[in-house]
Protein backbone atom coordinates (compact mmCIF):
# COMPACT_ATOMS: atom_id res chain seq x y z
CA UNK A 1 0.00 0.00 0.00
CA UNK A 2 0.81 3.14 -0.51
CA UNK A 3 -0.84 5.16 1.92
CA UNK A 4 -2.69 3.71 5.12
CA UNK A 5 -4.29 4.65 7.89
CA UNK A 6 -5.88 2.48 11.04
CA UNK A 7 -8.14 3.44 13.01
CA UNK A 8 -6.91 6.98 13.30
CA UNK A 9 -8.40 9.36 16.00
CA UNK A 10 -7.71 13.50 16.06
CA UNK A 11 -9.26 15.80 18.63
CA UNK A 12 -9.74 19.02 19.46
CA UNK A 13 -10.43 19.13 23.56
CA UNK A 14 -12.65 16.41 23.84
CA UNK A 15 -14.27 16.88 20.44
CA UNK A 16 -12.98 14.30 17.28
CA UNK A 17 -12.43 15.75 14.07
CA UNK A 18 -10.97 12.58 12.86
CA UNK A 19 -12.57 10.01 14.41
CA UNK A 20 -11.28 6.17 13.85
CA UNK A 21 -10.85 6.48 9.99
CA UNK A 22 -9.08 3.91 7.95
CA UNK A 23 -8.37 3.78 3.86
CA UNK A 24 -5.70 1.58 2.24
CA UNK A 25 -4.71 3.59 -1.18
CA UNK A 26 -2.72 1.57 -4.09
CA UNK A 27 0.26 2.83 -5.43
CA UNK A 28 -0.61 5.52 -8.15
CA UNK A 29 -4.48 5.68 -7.16
CA UNK A 30 -6.29 9.25 -7.40
CA UNK A 31 -8.31 9.51 -4.57
CA UNK A 32 -11.05 12.17 -3.63
CA UNK A 33 -12.04 13.05 -0.09
CA UNK A 34 -15.57 14.48 -0.15
CA UNK A 35 -17.35 15.44 2.44
CA UNK A 36 -19.49 18.56 3.54
CA UNK A 37 -17.43 21.78 5.47
CA UNK A 38 -16.34 20.46 8.71
CA UNK A 39 -16.58 16.97 8.25
CA UNK A 40 -12.50 16.02 8.88
CA UNK A 41 -11.21 16.08 5.48
CA UNK A 42 -8.24 18.79 5.92
CA UNK A 43 -7.39 17.31 9.41
CA UNK A 44 -7.55 13.76 7.62
CA UNK A 45 -4.81 15.18 5.07
CA UNK A 46 -2.54 16.55 7.89
CA UNK A 47 -2.85 13.22 9.75
CA UNK A 48 -1.63 11.92 6.46
CA UNK A 49 0.86 14.26 5.71
CA UNK A 50 2.21 13.75 9.12
CA UNK A 51 2.04 17.42 10.11
CA UNK A 52 -0.56 16.37 12.98
CA UNK A 53 0.38 13.49 15.13
CA UNK A 54 -3.00 11.26 15.72
CA UNK A 55 -4.15 10.85 19.35
CA UNK A 56 -5.38 7.29 18.10
CA UNK A 57 -4.01 4.92 15.31
CA UNK A 58 -1.24 3.95 13.19
CA UNK A 59 -0.41 5.50 9.98
CA UNK A 60 2.01 4.34 7.09
CA UNK A 61 3.32 5.55 4.15
CA UNK A 62 5.46 3.13 1.29
CA UNK A 63 5.68 0.96 4.81
CA UNK A 64 7.30 3.71 6.67
CA UNK A 65 5.24 4.55 10.09
CA UNK A 66 4.68 8.33 10.42
CA UNK A 67 5.14 8.39 14.09
CA UNK A 68 8.42 6.93 13.80
CA UNK A 69 9.83 8.82 10.90
CA UNK A 70 11.69 11.81 10.50
CA UNK A 71 10.13 14.82 8.91
CA UNK A 72 12.71 15.31 6.20
CA UNK A 73 12.04 11.77 4.83
CA UNK A 74 8.70 12.13 4.81
CA UNK A 75 8.90 15.27 2.55
CA UNK A 76 11.15 13.51 0.80
CA UNK A 77 8.03 11.39 -0.55
CA UNK A 78 4.79 13.34 0.60
CA UNK A 79 3.90 16.85 -0.87
CA UNK A 80 0.93 18.71 0.56
CA UNK A 81 -0.66 21.55 -0.90
CA UNK A 82 -2.34 23.80 1.48
CA UNK A 83 -5.99 25.42 0.81
CA UNK A 84 -4.73 29.21 1.99
CA UNK A 85 -0.97 29.76 1.91
CA UNK A 86 0.20 32.97 1.57
CA UNK A 87 3.20 34.88 1.88
CA UNK A 88 4.48 38.60 2.99
CA UNK A 89 8.14 38.12 1.34
CA UNK A 90 8.15 39.53 -2.36
CA UNK A 91 9.49 35.84 -3.64
CA UNK A 92 10.05 35.36 -7.36
CA UNK A 93 7.42 32.24 -8.49
CA UNK A 94 11.01 30.42 -9.61
CA UNK A 95 12.22 30.85 -5.65
CA UNK A 96 8.70 29.44 -4.40
CA UNK A 97 8.53 26.53 -6.76
CA UNK A 98 12.69 25.78 -6.07
CA UNK A 99 11.34 25.71 -2.10
CA UNK A 100 10.30 22.28 -3.27
CA UNK A 101 13.54 20.87 -3.64
CA UNK A 102 14.32 21.69 0.30
CA UNK A 103 13.64 18.44 1.76
CA UNK A 104 16.61 16.54 -0.96
CA UNK A 105 19.46 18.85 -0.40
CA UNK A 106 21.60 18.55 2.80
CA UNK A 107 22.94 21.71 5.23
CA UNK A 108 25.95 22.55 2.37
CA UNK A 109 25.11 20.89 -0.74
CA UNK A 110 24.36 23.07 -3.71
CA UNK A 111 21.94 23.39 -6.47
CA UNK A 112 21.96 20.03 -8.14
CA UNK A 113 21.28 19.52 -12.02
CA UNK A 114 18.57 16.45 -10.54
CA UNK A 115 17.19 19.75 -8.55
CA UNK A 116 16.94 21.95 -11.58
CA UNK A 117 15.63 19.22 -13.61
CA UNK A 118 12.93 19.08 -11.05
CA UNK A 119 11.87 22.70 -10.79
CA UNK A 120 11.76 22.72 -15.03
CA UNK A 121 9.71 19.66 -14.93
CA UNK A 122 7.41 21.25 -12.43
CA UNK A 123 6.96 24.45 -13.99
CA UNK A 124 6.13 22.59 -17.57
CA UNK A 125 4.00 20.57 -16.13
CA UNK A 126 1.81 23.60 -14.67
CA UNK A 127 2.08 25.90 -17.58
CA UNK A 128 3.98 28.69 -15.51
CA UNK A 129 7.29 28.20 -16.80
CA UNK A 130 6.79 31.57 -18.64
CA UNK A 131 5.87 33.96 -15.12
CA UNK A 132 9.38 32.16 -13.63
CA UNK A 133 10.54 35.90 -12.29
CA UNK A 134 6.86 37.00 -11.87
CA UNK A 135 6.82 38.40 -8.05
CA UNK A 136 4.43 36.29 -6.13
CA UNK A 137 2.35 39.20 -4.83
CA UNK A 138 1.25 39.99 -8.78
CA UNK A 139 0.00 36.80 -8.97
CA UNK A 140 -3.62 35.75 -9.58
CA UNK A 141 -5.48 33.39 -7.05
CA UNK A 142 -5.42 30.82 -9.71
CA UNK A 143 -1.15 31.56 -10.17
CA UNK A 144 -0.48 30.96 -7.13
CA UNK A 145 -2.32 27.81 -6.24
CA UNK A 146 -0.40 26.90 -9.93
CA UNK A 147 2.81 27.76 -8.31
CA UNK A 148 1.56 25.85 -4.64
CA UNK A 149 0.90 22.71 -7.46
CA UNK A 150 4.38 23.72 -9.25
CA UNK A 151 6.51 23.51 -5.87
CA UNK A 152 4.76 20.65 -4.50
CA UNK A 153 5.86 18.39 -7.76
CA UNK A 154 9.41 19.96 -7.63
CA UNK A 155 9.23 17.82 -4.37
CA UNK A 156 9.00 14.88 -7.12
CA UNK A 157 6.92 13.00 -4.57
CA UNK A 158 5.37 9.25 -4.90
CA UNK A 159 2.32 10.58 -2.87
CA UNK A 160 0.49 14.27 -3.60
CA UNK A 161 -2.18 15.53 -0.79
CA UNK A 162 -4.19 18.26 -2.20
CA UNK A 163 -6.22 20.51 -0.18
CA UNK A 164 -9.53 21.91 -2.45
CA UNK A 165 -6.54 22.87 -4.78
CA UNK A 166 -9.50 23.91 -7.41
CA UNK A 167 -10.80 26.56 -5.10
CA UNK A 168 -9.72 29.96 -6.56
CA UNK A 169 -9.09 28.54 -10.19
CA UNK A 170 -11.44 29.34 -13.10
CA UNK A 171 -13.27 26.04 -14.66
CA UNK A 172 -10.36 26.04 -17.29
CA UNK A 173 -7.88 25.65 -14.89
CA UNK A 174 -10.11 23.35 -12.17
CA UNK A 175 -10.08 20.82 -15.15
CA UNK A 176 -6.43 21.02 -16.24
CA UNK A 177 -5.61 20.64 -12.86
CA UNK A 178 -7.22 17.78 -11.97
CA UNK A 179 -6.48 16.06 -15.16
CA UNK A 180 -2.98 16.85 -14.59
CA UNK A 181 -2.87 15.53 -11.16
CA UNK A 182 -5.11 12.58 -11.96
CA UNK A 183 -2.84 11.56 -14.54
CA UNK A 184 0.57 11.86 -12.84
CA UNK A 185 2.31 8.78 -11.48
CA UNK A 186 1.77 9.01 -8.00
CA UNK A 187 -0.48 8.78 -5.37
CA UNK A 188 -2.57 11.25 -4.51
CA UNK A 189 -5.57 12.16 -2.33
CA UNK A 190 -7.72 15.37 -3.04
CA UNK A 191 -10.32 16.72 -1.39
CA UNK A 192 -12.97 18.27 -3.52
CA UNK A 193 -16.47 19.66 -3.28
CA UNK A 194 -17.49 19.58 -7.02
CA UNK A 195 -18.68 16.00 -6.84
CA UNK A 196 -18.98 15.95 -11.17
CA UNK A 197 -15.07 16.68 -10.55
CA UNK A 198 -14.74 13.83 -8.22
CA UNK A 199 -16.96 11.30 -10.16
CA UNK A 200 -14.64 12.42 -13.71
CA UNK A 201 -11.28 12.41 -12.31
CA UNK A 202 -10.93 10.31 -9.06
CA UNK A 203 -10.47 6.16 -9.36
CA UNK A 204 -11.91 6.22 -5.67
CA UNK A 205 -13.97 8.50 -3.10
CA UNK A 206 -14.32 8.49 0.47
CA UNK A 207 -17.20 10.40 1.75
CA UNK A 208 -16.73 11.73 5.18
CA UNK A 209 -19.13 13.10 7.52
CA UNK A 210 -18.08 14.40 11.30
CA UNK A 211 -14.73 12.85 11.41
CA UNK A 212 -15.76 9.39 10.21
CA UNK A 213 -16.17 7.55 6.59
CA UNK A 214 -19.50 7.69 6.24
CA UNK A 215 -18.81 5.47 2.67
CA UNK A 216 -16.02 4.47 0.04
CA UNK A 217 -15.67 3.06 -3.22
CA UNK A 218 -15.34 3.44 -6.59
CA UNK A 219 -17.64 6.64 -7.97
CA UNK A 220 -20.21 4.46 -9.19
CA UNK A 221 -20.64 2.92 -6.00
CA UNK A 222 -20.58 5.87 -3.72
CA UNK A 223 -22.73 8.72 -5.76
CA UNK A 224 -25.91 7.74 -4.96
CA UNK A 225 -28.90 9.70 -4.64
CA UNK A 226 -29.51 8.62 -0.93
CA UNK A 227 -26.21 9.44 -0.46
CA UNK A 228 -26.27 13.22 -1.33
CA UNK A 229 -29.34 13.57 0.41
CA UNK A 230 -28.07 11.97 3.19
CA UNK A 231 -24.90 13.31 4.06
CA UNK A 232 -24.91 16.83 1.49
CA UNK A 233 -28.86 17.48 2.10
CA UNK A 234 -29.35 18.36 -1.33
CA UNK A 235 -32.11 16.43 -3.71
CA UNK A 236 -30.03 14.94 -6.69
CA UNK A 237 -30.77 12.94 -10.02
CA UNK A 238 -27.02 10.80 -10.71
CA UNK A 239 -26.86 9.06 -14.28
CA UNK A 240 -23.73 7.96 -16.25
CA UNK A 241 -22.94 11.44 -18.34
CA UNK A 242 -24.05 10.98 -22.28
CA UNK A 243 -20.60 12.91 -23.18
CA UNK A 244 -18.13 10.63 -21.31
CA UNK A 245 -18.16 7.67 -19.64
CA UNK A 246 -18.24 8.84 -15.76
CA UNK A 247 -21.63 9.90 -13.90
CA UNK A 248 -23.00 13.31 -13.96
CA UNK A 249 -24.68 14.68 -10.59
CA UNK A 250 -28.00 17.05 -11.38
CA UNK A 251 -28.74 19.11 -8.34
CA UNK A 252 -32.50 19.50 -8.64
CA UNK A 253 -33.82 23.41 -7.82
CA UNK B 1 17.08 24.71 -19.61
CA UNK B 2 19.60 27.42 -17.64
CA UNK B 3 23.26 26.29 -17.44
CA UNK B 4 24.25 26.64 -13.86
CA UNK B 5 26.40 29.22 -12.82
CA UNK B 6 29.91 27.64 -13.01
CA UNK B 7 30.85 27.31 -9.62
CA UNK B 8 34.39 29.68 -10.23
CA UNK B 9 32.42 32.47 -11.09
CA UNK B 10 29.99 32.01 -7.88
CA UNK B 11 33.12 31.71 -5.46
CA UNK B 12 34.78 35.01 -7.55
CA UNK B 13 31.24 36.91 -7.01
CA UNK B 14 30.88 35.82 -3.57
CA UNK B 15 34.19 36.61 -2.39
CA UNK B 16 33.84 40.42 -4.10
CA UNK B 17 31.14 41.22 -2.39
CA UNK B 18 32.58 40.08 0.76
CA UNK B 19 35.23 42.19 -0.34
CA UNK B 20 33.35 45.32 -1.04
CA UNK B 21 31.44 44.73 2.26
CA UNK B 22 34.04 44.63 4.36
CA UNK B 23 35.71 47.74 2.56
CA UNK B 24 32.83 49.74 3.62
CA UNK B 25 32.42 48.90 6.99
CA UNK B 26 36.04 49.46 6.86
CA UNK B 27 36.20 52.97 5.66
CA UNK B 28 33.19 54.05 7.49
CA UNK B 29 35.02 53.17 10.58
CA UNK B 30 37.71 54.86 9.42
CA UNK B 31 35.93 58.05 9.25
CA UNK B 32 33.94 57.56 12.86
CA UNK B 33 37.65 57.25 14.34
CA UNK B 34 38.44 60.45 13.18
CA UNK B 35 35.31 62.28 14.21
CA UNK B 36 35.74 63.90 18.01
CA UNK B 37 36.76 66.42 20.34
CA UNK B 38 40.02 65.68 18.11
CA UNK B 39 39.83 65.19 15.14
CA UNK B 40 42.24 62.77 13.57
CA UNK B 41 42.83 61.91 9.69
CA UNK B 42 42.04 59.14 8.07
CA UNK B 43 45.56 58.88 6.83
CA UNK B 44 46.53 58.67 10.14
CA UNK B 45 43.97 56.04 11.30
CA UNK B 46 45.08 53.96 8.80
CA UNK B 47 49.12 54.69 9.26
CA UNK B 48 48.49 53.73 12.50
CA UNK B 49 47.12 50.21 11.53
CA UNK B 50 49.85 49.06 9.63
CA UNK B 51 51.70 50.43 12.02
CA UNK B 52 50.53 48.28 14.75
CA UNK B 53 50.46 45.56 12.34
CA UNK B 54 54.24 46.02 11.59
CA UNK B 55 53.83 46.79 8.24
CA UNK B 56 55.07 50.21 8.34
CA UNK B 57 57.19 52.61 11.15
CA UNK B 58 55.94 55.83 10.13
CA UNK B 59 56.03 58.26 12.95
CA UNK B 60 52.66 59.61 14.61
CA UNK B 61 51.29 61.90 17.37
CA UNK B 62 51.68 59.88 20.98
CA UNK B 63 47.90 61.37 21.25
CA UNK B 64 46.76 60.56 18.00
CA UNK B 65 47.90 56.49 18.53
CA UNK B 66 46.54 57.14 22.10
CA UNK B 67 43.41 58.14 20.96
CA UNK B 68 42.93 55.88 18.21
CA UNK B 69 43.85 52.62 20.16
CA UNK B 70 42.23 53.50 23.55
CA UNK B 71 39.21 55.07 22.79
CA UNK B 72 38.10 55.35 19.43
CA UNK B 73 38.83 52.06 17.43
CA UNK B 74 37.70 49.49 20.04
CA UNK B 75 34.17 51.98 20.09
CA UNK B 76 33.71 51.76 16.26
CA UNK B 77 34.18 48.44 16.29
CA UNK B 78 31.94 47.48 19.02
CA UNK B 79 29.63 49.56 16.97
CA UNK B 80 29.94 47.72 14.13
CA UNK B 81 29.33 44.58 15.31
CA UNK B 82 26.18 45.78 17.58
CA UNK B 83 24.39 47.23 14.58
CA UNK B 84 25.08 44.02 12.47
CA UNK B 85 24.01 41.90 15.37
CA UNK B 86 20.71 43.93 15.65
CA UNK B 87 19.95 43.69 11.83
CA UNK B 88 20.72 40.32 11.56
CA UNK B 89 18.52 39.33 14.65
CA UNK B 90 15.75 41.60 13.60
CA UNK B 91 15.66 39.74 9.91
CA UNK B 92 15.12 36.89 11.36
CA UNK B 93 12.55 37.80 13.52
CA UNK B 94 10.75 39.17 11.16
CA UNK B 95 11.23 35.63 8.82
CA UNK B 96 10.57 33.45 11.29
CA UNK B 97 7.46 35.45 12.86
CA UNK B 98 6.42 36.46 9.44
CA UNK B 99 5.47 40.05 11.01
CA UNK B 100 7.09 43.03 9.31
CA UNK B 101 6.67 44.84 12.46
CA UNK B 102 9.11 41.98 14.29
CA UNK B 103 12.61 42.88 15.36
CA UNK B 104 15.08 41.95 17.92
CA UNK B 105 13.15 43.46 20.95
CA UNK B 106 9.87 41.75 20.15
CA UNK B 107 10.51 38.90 22.67
CA UNK B 108 10.72 41.34 25.40
CA UNK B 109 14.84 41.41 25.32
CA UNK B 110 15.01 45.22 26.25
CA UNK B 111 12.44 44.86 28.66
CA UNK B 112 13.99 41.93 30.10
CA UNK B 113 17.55 43.66 30.37
CA UNK B 114 16.12 46.89 31.64
CA UNK B 115 14.79 45.46 34.74
CA UNK B 116 17.51 43.52 35.22
CA UNK B 117 19.89 46.50 35.17
CA UNK B 118 17.79 48.74 37.33
CA UNK B 119 17.67 45.58 39.89
CA UNK B 120 20.67 45.33 40.00
CA UNK B 121 21.44 49.03 40.61
CA UNK B 122 18.93 49.51 42.90
CA UNK B 123 19.72 45.99 45.11
CA UNK B 124 23.72 46.94 44.96
CA UNK B 125 24.64 43.97 44.03
CA UNK B 126 27.95 44.66 42.93
CA UNK B 127 29.45 47.71 41.45
CA UNK B 128 30.23 49.49 38.09
CA UNK B 129 29.21 48.84 34.54
CA UNK B 130 30.22 45.19 34.87
CA UNK B 131 27.43 44.10 37.02
CA UNK B 132 25.29 46.01 34.90
CA UNK B 133 25.72 44.21 32.29
CA UNK B 134 25.86 40.99 34.25
CA UNK B 135 22.10 41.92 35.82
CA UNK B 136 20.69 43.19 32.07
CA UNK B 137 21.86 40.15 30.45
CA UNK B 138 20.18 38.17 32.94
CA UNK B 139 17.34 40.08 32.66
CA UNK B 140 17.27 39.91 28.95
CA UNK B 141 17.70 36.48 29.09
CA UNK B 142 14.81 35.65 31.88
CA UNK B 143 12.52 37.26 29.76
CA UNK B 144 13.32 35.06 26.69
CA UNK B 145 13.10 31.79 28.60
CA UNK B 146 9.03 33.03 29.67
CA UNK B 147 8.27 33.51 26.67
CA UNK B 148 9.77 30.84 25.07
CA UNK B 149 7.71 28.89 27.91
CA UNK B 150 4.58 30.74 27.31
CA UNK B 151 4.33 30.36 23.99
CA UNK B 152 5.61 26.92 23.44
CA UNK B 153 3.08 26.02 26.23
CA UNK B 154 0.53 27.14 24.37
CA UNK B 155 1.61 25.36 21.23
CA UNK B 156 3.69 27.88 19.38
CA UNK B 157 2.61 29.97 16.35
CA UNK B 158 4.10 33.06 15.15
CA UNK B 159 1.45 35.09 16.91
CA UNK B 160 0.65 33.39 20.14
CA UNK B 161 4.50 34.17 20.28
CA UNK B 162 4.12 37.79 19.26
CA UNK B 163 1.41 37.99 21.89
CA UNK B 164 4.00 35.95 24.69
CA UNK B 165 6.44 38.57 23.80
CA UNK B 166 3.79 41.36 24.21
CA UNK B 167 3.14 40.17 27.84
CA UNK B 168 6.53 39.67 28.78
CA UNK B 169 7.54 43.06 27.42
CA UNK B 170 4.96 44.77 29.49
CA UNK B 171 5.32 42.52 32.66
CA UNK B 172 9.04 43.26 32.85
CA UNK B 173 8.09 47.06 31.99
CA UNK B 174 6.19 47.41 35.16
CA UNK B 175 8.60 45.59 36.98
CA UNK B 176 11.06 47.88 36.08
CA UNK B 177 8.56 51.09 37.02
CA UNK B 178 7.77 49.39 40.13
CA UNK B 179 11.53 48.97 41.68
CA UNK B 180 12.69 52.99 40.06
CA UNK B 181 9.23 54.24 41.83
CA UNK B 182 9.25 52.37 45.33
CA UNK B 183 13.07 52.54 45.69
CA UNK B 184 14.66 55.72 47.35
CA UNK B 185 16.80 56.37 44.63
CA UNK B 186 15.55 57.86 42.17
CA UNK B 187 18.29 59.71 40.67
CA UNK B 188 20.01 56.33 40.13
CA UNK B 189 17.18 55.08 38.81
CA UNK B 190 17.21 57.59 36.07
CA UNK B 191 20.79 57.36 35.49
CA UNK B 192 20.27 53.50 34.77
CA UNK B 193 17.02 54.04 32.14
CA UNK B 194 19.18 56.87 30.09
CA UNK B 195 22.36 54.08 30.19
CA UNK B 196 19.13 51.74 28.46
CA UNK B 197 18.74 54.26 25.69
CA UNK B 198 22.28 53.37 24.35
CA UNK B 199 25.45 54.68 24.11
CA UNK B 200 28.82 53.63 22.73
CA UNK B 201 30.83 55.31 25.41
CA UNK B 202 33.14 53.38 27.98
CA UNK B 203 33.16 50.05 25.87
CA UNK B 204 36.63 49.10 25.14
CA UNK B 205 38.72 45.67 23.70
CA UNK B 206 37.15 43.47 26.32
CA UNK B 207 33.51 44.46 25.05
CA UNK B 208 34.32 44.07 21.61
CA UNK B 209 35.98 40.90 21.78
CA UNK B 210 32.80 39.54 23.89
CA UNK B 211 30.54 41.39 21.17
CA UNK B 212 32.39 40.24 18.23
CA UNK B 213 32.77 36.50 19.32
CA UNK B 214 28.84 36.12 20.19
CA UNK B 215 27.96 37.93 16.93
CA UNK B 216 30.44 36.45 14.56
CA UNK B 217 29.42 33.32 15.78
CA UNK B 218 25.53 33.78 15.45
CA UNK B 219 26.19 35.35 11.59
CA UNK B 220 27.82 32.11 11.06
CA UNK B 221 24.79 29.84 12.50
CA UNK B 222 22.38 32.17 11.16
CA UNK B 223 23.81 31.42 7.39
CA UNK B 224 23.80 27.83 7.97
CA UNK B 225 19.92 28.08 8.98
CA UNK B 226 19.37 30.17 5.80
CA UNK B 227 17.82 28.14 3.63
CA UNK B 228 15.64 26.97 6.75
CA UNK B 229 14.42 30.68 6.86
CA UNK B 230 12.94 30.18 3.41
CA UNK B 231 11.22 27.43 4.08
CA UNK B 232 9.53 29.25 6.67
CA UNK B 233 8.35 31.76 4.04
CA UNK B 234 4.38 30.19 3.69
CA UNK B 235 4.18 29.35 7.67
CA UNK B 236 4.73 26.73 9.72
CA UNK B 237 2.72 24.27 8.37
CA UNK B 238 4.07 24.59 4.64
CA UNK B 239 7.61 24.39 6.21
CA UNK B 240 6.83 21.50 8.06
CA UNK B 241 5.29 20.04 4.64
CA UNK B 242 8.89 20.94 3.11
CA UNK B 243 10.84 18.32 6.23
CA UNK B 244 11.51 20.97 8.33
CA UNK B 245 11.18 20.25 12.16
CA UNK B 246 9.35 23.49 12.83
CA UNK B 247 9.00 23.38 16.47
CA UNK B 248 12.58 22.42 16.94
CA UNK B 249 14.52 25.27 14.24
CA UNK B 250 12.07 28.01 15.57
CA UNK B 251 13.58 27.81 19.06
CA UNK B 252 16.97 27.49 18.13
CA UNK B 253 16.81 30.48 16.27
CA UNK B 254 14.66 32.53 18.70
CA UNK B 255 17.26 31.06 21.16
CA UNK B 256 20.43 32.50 19.21
CA UNK B 257 18.85 36.01 18.02
CA UNK B 258 18.05 36.24 21.94
CA UNK B 259 21.88 35.44 22.55
CA UNK B 260 22.80 37.98 20.27
CA UNK B 261 20.36 40.83 21.34
CA UNK B 262 20.69 40.27 25.10
CA UNK B 263 24.55 40.38 24.88
CA UNK B 264 24.79 43.45 22.62
CA UNK B 265 21.60 45.40 25.04
CA UNK B 266 23.35 44.42 28.00
CA UNK B 267 26.82 46.17 26.42
CA UNK B 268 24.93 48.75 24.89
CA UNK B 269 21.84 49.54 26.08
CA UNK B 270 18.84 48.91 23.83
CA UNK B 271 19.08 50.78 20.29
CA UNK B 272 15.81 50.66 18.30
CA UNK B 273 14.78 50.75 14.96
CA UNK B 274 18.53 48.95 13.28
CA UNK B 275 17.09 45.54 13.72
CA UNK B 276 13.43 46.91 12.31
CA UNK B 277 14.13 49.20 9.41
CA UNK B 278 17.71 47.91 7.83
CA UNK B 279 16.32 44.28 7.21
CA UNK B 280 13.15 46.31 5.30
CA UNK B 281 15.52 48.19 3.47
CA UNK B 282 17.62 45.75 2.35
CA UNK B 283 15.14 43.46 1.33
CA UNK B 284 14.50 46.46 -1.58
CA UNK B 285 17.87 46.06 -2.62
CA UNK B 286 18.75 42.14 -2.73
CA UNK B 287 15.02 40.14 -2.10
CA UNK B 288 14.00 38.01 0.47
CA UNK B 289 15.87 35.08 0.22
CA UNK B 290 18.21 34.32 3.13
CA UNK B 291 21.38 33.54 2.15
CA UNK B 292 21.85 36.65 0.70
CA UNK B 293 19.61 38.87 2.56
CA UNK B 294 21.17 37.73 6.31
CA UNK B 295 24.90 38.60 5.36
CA UNK B 296 23.60 41.69 3.75
CA UNK B 297 21.98 43.09 6.65
CA UNK B 298 24.75 42.54 9.11
CA UNK B 299 26.69 44.80 6.56
CA UNK B 300 24.13 47.36 6.38
CA UNK B 301 23.44 47.25 10.05
CA UNK B 302 27.31 47.74 10.81
CA UNK B 303 27.36 50.64 8.58
CA UNK B 304 24.31 52.54 9.72
CA UNK B 305 25.05 51.89 13.22
CA UNK B 306 28.80 53.23 12.88
CA UNK B 307 27.18 56.23 11.07
CA UNK B 308 24.58 56.76 13.18
CA UNK B 309 27.35 56.40 16.27
CA UNK B 310 29.02 59.41 14.19
CA UNK B 311 25.98 61.60 13.92
CA UNK B 312 25.46 61.07 17.95
CA UNK B 313 28.65 62.98 18.15
CA UNK B 314 28.06 65.34 16.03
CA UNK B 315 24.48 66.86 15.88
CA UNK B 316 25.14 68.87 18.86
CA UNK B 317 28.52 70.14 19.22
CA UNK B 318 30.18 69.48 22.83
CA UNK B 319 27.60 66.71 23.40
CA UNK B 320 27.00 62.59 22.86
CA UNK B 321 23.59 61.92 22.12
CA UNK B 322 22.58 58.43 23.00
CA UNK B 323 22.27 56.67 19.54
CA UNK B 324 19.18 55.10 20.40
CA UNK B 325 18.25 58.65 20.07
CA UNK B 326 19.93 58.92 16.66
CA UNK B 327 18.68 55.72 15.06
CA UNK B 328 15.22 56.39 16.12
CA UNK B 329 15.37 60.63 14.92
CA UNK B 330 16.55 58.73 11.43
CA UNK B 331 14.71 55.35 11.53
CA UNK B 332 11.43 57.02 11.79
CA UNK B 333 11.75 58.99 8.59
CA UNK B 334 12.73 55.91 6.72
CA UNK B 335 9.99 53.65 8.14
CA UNK B 336 7.63 56.05 7.25
CA UNK B 337 9.17 55.07 3.64
CA UNK B 338 8.79 52.10 3.60
CA UNK B 339 5.63 52.79 5.08
CA UNK B 340 4.66 54.64 2.43
CA UNK B 341 6.00 52.40 -0.46
CA UNK B 342 4.17 49.88 0.86
CA UNK B 343 0.63 51.49 0.97
CA UNK B 344 -2.18 49.61 -0.36
CA UNK B 345 -3.53 50.40 -3.84
CA UNK B 346 -6.50 52.68 -3.80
Amino acid sequence: MSVSAEGVTWRIGRRAIVDGVSIDVRPGETLGLLGPNGSGKTSLLRLLAGLRQPHAGRITIGGMDLRTTERRVIAKRVAFVEQHAATNASLKVIDVVKLGRFPHRSLFSGWSIDDQNAVEAALEKTGIAGMRDALWQTLSGGEKQRVHIARALAQTPMELFLDEPTNHLDVHHQISLLRLVSELPVTSIIALHDLNHAAMFCDRLIVMKAGKIATAGSPEEVLTENLLREVFSVEARIEPSRHHARLHVHYLL
Amino acid sequence: MIPARSAVWRVGLVAAAVLVSLSMVALVIGFSVGVGDLPIPLSTTFSALTNRLGWTAIELEPIHEAVIWDYRLSRSLVAAFCGAGLALSGAIMQSLLRNPLAEPYVLGISAGASTGAVAIFILGVGTGAVSLSVGAFAGAFGAFLFVALLSNGTRGGADRTILAGVAASQLFNAATSYIVTTSGNAQQARDVMFWLLGSFGGVRWPELALVASVIGFGLVACLIYARNLDAFAFGDEAAAALGLNVGKVRLQLFALTALMTATIVSMVGSIGFVGLVVPHAVRFFIGPLHIRLLPASSVAGAVFMVLADIASRLLVPGQTLPVGVVTALVGVPFFSAILYRFRSPS
